[in-house]
């Protein structure tokens, strides 16, 4: 494979596609097919055939608003339809060549005008089992351009220059990671990519896995090409059975077209990858933890240094990345490293997807460039606060985040702001709040979260959020005092600081934010019983008659 | 700082001490008489970093590194007592106090019980949190050895001295979290594992956990220190 013959793929795809003279396309990742969108698929593909039209029924990734779903995008005139039913099949296609159908039609400019698309790029545009309609959008070009135009250290060079920062929740600056591993000796050298995605309601993840895996592998490829690897491991939670079916049909179409295996594209560049599965433990997210856990131990993290880079799977330099760290590179090595600086605020580059869950009008998928306002993402793109209800806290971060009140919504997202105001980014999560929300409830919620997540191995996360679990829910019954309080920010303290891992480290959090921008709600609970939002369930106080 | 030179100078407790590239912070620290209190780090198995009592402050970085796993490096500043090390100690072995059952008076250690000495060193003298009270089982099942998980810290020596040292690897840990237990095989009782009754877990278990049937009562010490001995007879093999 060359240069010359992905471009004659990608114009036969073209070719293939200019048979038709609409193409519509049908969501079928998880929020939109559990509303029947593969029998809407089926039903279109029945009244296609019936008009004689020429149509082309496509399933797509996730497009992004899956509150609206299911969804489905008639091109070219890039008509959006919502809440489509398999009834309503016959009517869209009657309409191809007239007038769109009003009664489906949706606006959701605002929701979409605001947002920067890279990750994402390809999700609701390609059918993620077919390597063609990858290449047919610049599918791997990156990675033979790397092989033939590009020296490994020119490729380390390139993702440095782009600023970009890992997305699986720390933020480590990934050129400086590659460079690292690169610069490690020996001749047997591995890279990761780290799919585990463990945070709850998070699925930026899954949905790039089902909706673009090429996307991954191409990343992966390039990674390995540059620190001089040979061998790949994509680690999937076990409960993503359709990002791993996605993922083996993409490695085997990728090894058929000679983009994987020994000797890719004529070049002495040998490289593949394998999928390992995980059980779905929060903590084998943790990189030491799922190192273990693909090398076939128990899944508990272990204390760094040595850090991956230096010694991971089986003792071996490893370069271990988030699933959107790798789907970055590909459009980095395409259109350079400045172009990637120049999106985003002056520490946090390029863009990032989260999944806008909790009381907002449109939940689903976004990716926005870095240094955009909270309030953008939540008023403009969100479409805001449904039911009347107001604002009342931000989450990011999951387990790991914290709470942002609603009066710092003027607040930029990046690694440095969030983490700042006692949160931090985290892999993309972010939760909607509002006053209907109990904040004790919901740090309460979070540790016991990490309580039932934690490995055990290290006593201060294994105890201490047990512990903390108990004051809290002491306190969300009424029965807290005082002293439970100051008890419960001595353990935070502890937790923090004597933990052996991340998730330890950082269990705390969501406590110290809520604690930080919403005391009072803890003081309601414990001096006057009563919870402010109306979600605990104190009991009256028992007046004791003398 | 060339990393091949062998021998690095460092400064732990404010006192100057030089060591061998590789050495742990722990043990510079006790070849040059300064004590960091330990309790799943055993002189003889290989460190795992979990219990957290051993931590200490290394200037310039605000992480607190556990002594046992971490290397040395020229020109490092370590602190091994300040305050709030102090602190996180205490409430470590608090945690630990209240997290199973560890009345001192009625149990086959009490008076040759590392936790029970760890307390009394760091003025543990009340718990304020929560006794937690699991409602753990004591497996009697083996001829000479009992194991009561009411008193198991998790410092999963046993489990390293039976796969590093023995080689049967009978025990392991079970479960996650604070449901998180020490099993024999695959969670058989331990008088049908394929245990070789060694005695070494019982040996190293800090606790009144493993204990031999035999010596029940208040004299039940226990005597660790083969390990290294043995591991240079090993070697001098
Ligand atoms: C408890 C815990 C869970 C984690 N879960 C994930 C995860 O699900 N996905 C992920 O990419 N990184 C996760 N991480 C971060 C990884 O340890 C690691 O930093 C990351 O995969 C590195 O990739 P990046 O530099 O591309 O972000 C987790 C970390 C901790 C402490
Ligand atoms: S039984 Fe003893 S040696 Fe084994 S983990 Fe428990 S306390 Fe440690
Ligand atoms: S699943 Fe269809 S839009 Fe997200
Ligand atoms: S003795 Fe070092 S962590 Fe337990």
């Amino acid at each position: 494979m060359n240069i010359e013959e992905l471009e004659q793929i990608a114009e036969s795809v073209r070719l293939e596609n200019s048979r038709y003279d609409f193409e519509v396309n049908v969501c079928m990742d998880l929020a939109c097919m559990s509303q029947g969108s593969d029998r809407l698929r089926d039903e279109l593909v029945k009244a296609a055939e019936a008009s004689g039209k020429k149509v082309l029924v496509r399933r797509t990734g996730c497009m992004g608003p899956c509150s609206s779903g299911p969804l489905v995008r008639v091109d070219p005139e890039e008509t959006l339809y919502h809440h489509v039913k398999a009834g309503d099949a016959e009517a869209i296609v009657s309409s191809l060549g007239g007038d769109p159908v009003p009664a489906l039609q949706c606006d959701l400019n605002e929701h979409f005008d605001k947002q920067v698309r890279v990750v994402l790029e390809n999700a609701g545009h390609i059918d993620p089992e077919k390597i063609d309609d990858y290449i047919a959008r610049d599918g791997y070009k990156a990675l033979l351009t790397a092989l033939t135009e590009m020296t490994p250290n020119g490729v380390v060079h390139r993702i440095t220059e782009s600023g970009l920062r890992g997305r699986g929740g720390g933020g480590y600056p990934t050129g400086l990671k590659w460079g690292t591993v690169a610069k490690a000796g020996g001749d047997l050298k591995y890279v990761v990519c780290n799919g585990d995605e463990g945070d709850p309601g998070a699925f930026m993840d899954r949905s790039v896995m089902e909706g673009d895996p090429h996307r991954i592998i191409e990343g992966m490829a390039i990674a390995a090409y540059g620190v001089g690897a040979s061998k790949g491991f994509i680690y999937v939670r076990a409960e993503y059975p359709i990002a791993v079916s996605r993922l083996t049909t993409a490695l085997r179409e990728a090894r058929r077209r000679g983009l994987l295996g020994n000797g890719i594209c004529g070049t002495t560049f040998n490289f593949d990858v394998e999928i390992r599965l995980g059980a779905g433990a929060f903590v084998c997210g943790e990189e030491t933890a799922l190192l273990a856990s693909i090398e076939g131990r128990r899944g508990t993290p272990r204390p760094r240094p040595p850090y991956p880079a230096v010694s991971g799977l089986w003792g071996k330099p490893t370069l271990i990345n988030n699933v959107e760290t790798y789907a970055n590179v590909a459009p980095i090595v395409r259109n350079g490293g400045k172009w990637f600086f120049n999106m985003g605020s002056e520490r946090s580059k390029g863009t990032k997807v989260f999944a806008l869950t909790g009381r907002i009008t449109h939940t689903g998928l976004i990716e926005v460039p870095l240094g955009i306002k909270l309030w953008e993402i939540i008023d403009v793109i969100g479409g805001g606060v449904p039911g009347g209800h107001t604002l009342k806290a931000v989450q990011t971060g999951g387990p790991s985040g914290g709470c942002i009140p609603a009066e710092m919504l003027g607040l930029g997202v990046s690694y440095d702001a969030l983490m700042a105001a006692g949160s931090i980014m985290g892999s993309g999560g972010m939760i909607v709040m509002d006053d209907t929300s109990c904040m004790v409830n919901v740090a309460r919620f979070f540790i016991e979260f990490c309580m039932t997540e934690s490995c055990g191995k290290c006593i201060p996360c294994r105890a201490g959020t047990a512990q903390m679990y108990t004051l809290l829910t002491r306190i969300c019954e009424g029965q807290g005092t005082m002293d439970d309080l100051d008890l419960l920010v001595e353990l935070c303290d502890t937790v923090k600081n004597a933990s052996l891992c991340g998730l330890g480290q950082t269990a705390p959090n969501p406590v110290l934010s809520t604690l930080k921008y919403f005391r009072n709600e803890y003081i309601e609970h414990i001096v006057h019983k009563r919870c402010p939002a109306g979600v605990c369930n104190i009991q009256a106080p028992v007046e004791v008659l003398a | 700082m060339n990393d091949a030179v062998e021998v690095k100078t460092l400064i732990i407790d404010e006192q100057e001490v030089s060591a061998r590239r590789g050495q742990t912070i722990l043990e510079v620290a006790r070849e040059n008489g300064i004590q960091i209190p330990t309790l799943c780090s055993l002189d003889g198995l290989s460190s795992v970093g979990a219990c957290r009592m051993c931590l200490v402050e290394i200037k310039g970085s605000n992480k607190l590194l556990p002594a046992c796993v971490a290397t040395v490096y020229e020109g490092m500043e370590v602190t091994t007592n300040s305050e709030r090390l102090q602190k996180y100690r205490r409430n470590i072995l608090e945690l630990l106090f209240a997290e199973r059952n560890h009345i001192c008076s009625v149990c086959v250690s009490n008076g040759h019980c590392e936790l029970q000495t760890l307390g009394q060193q760091h003025g543990l003298t009340h718990v304020r949190l929560p006794y937690r009270n699991p409602d753990l089982h004591v497996d009697a099942s083996h001829e000479r050895f009992t194991v009561d998980h009411n008193r198991c810290v998790l410092c999963t020596r046993c489990v390293r001295v039976c796969a590093e040292i023995e080689g049967a690897h009978i025990w392991d840990v079970k479960g996650r979290g604070i449901d998180s237990i020490v099993i024999t095989d695959l969670n058989q009782p331990w008088g049908e594992s394929a245990c070789t009754r060694c005695g070494k877990c019982v040996q190293v278990c800090p606790t009144g956990a493993l204990f031999d049937k035999s010596k029940v009562g208040a004299d039940h010490p226990k005597y660790p220190d083969f390990l290294p001995f043995l591991n240079m007879m090993r070697e001098a093999q």
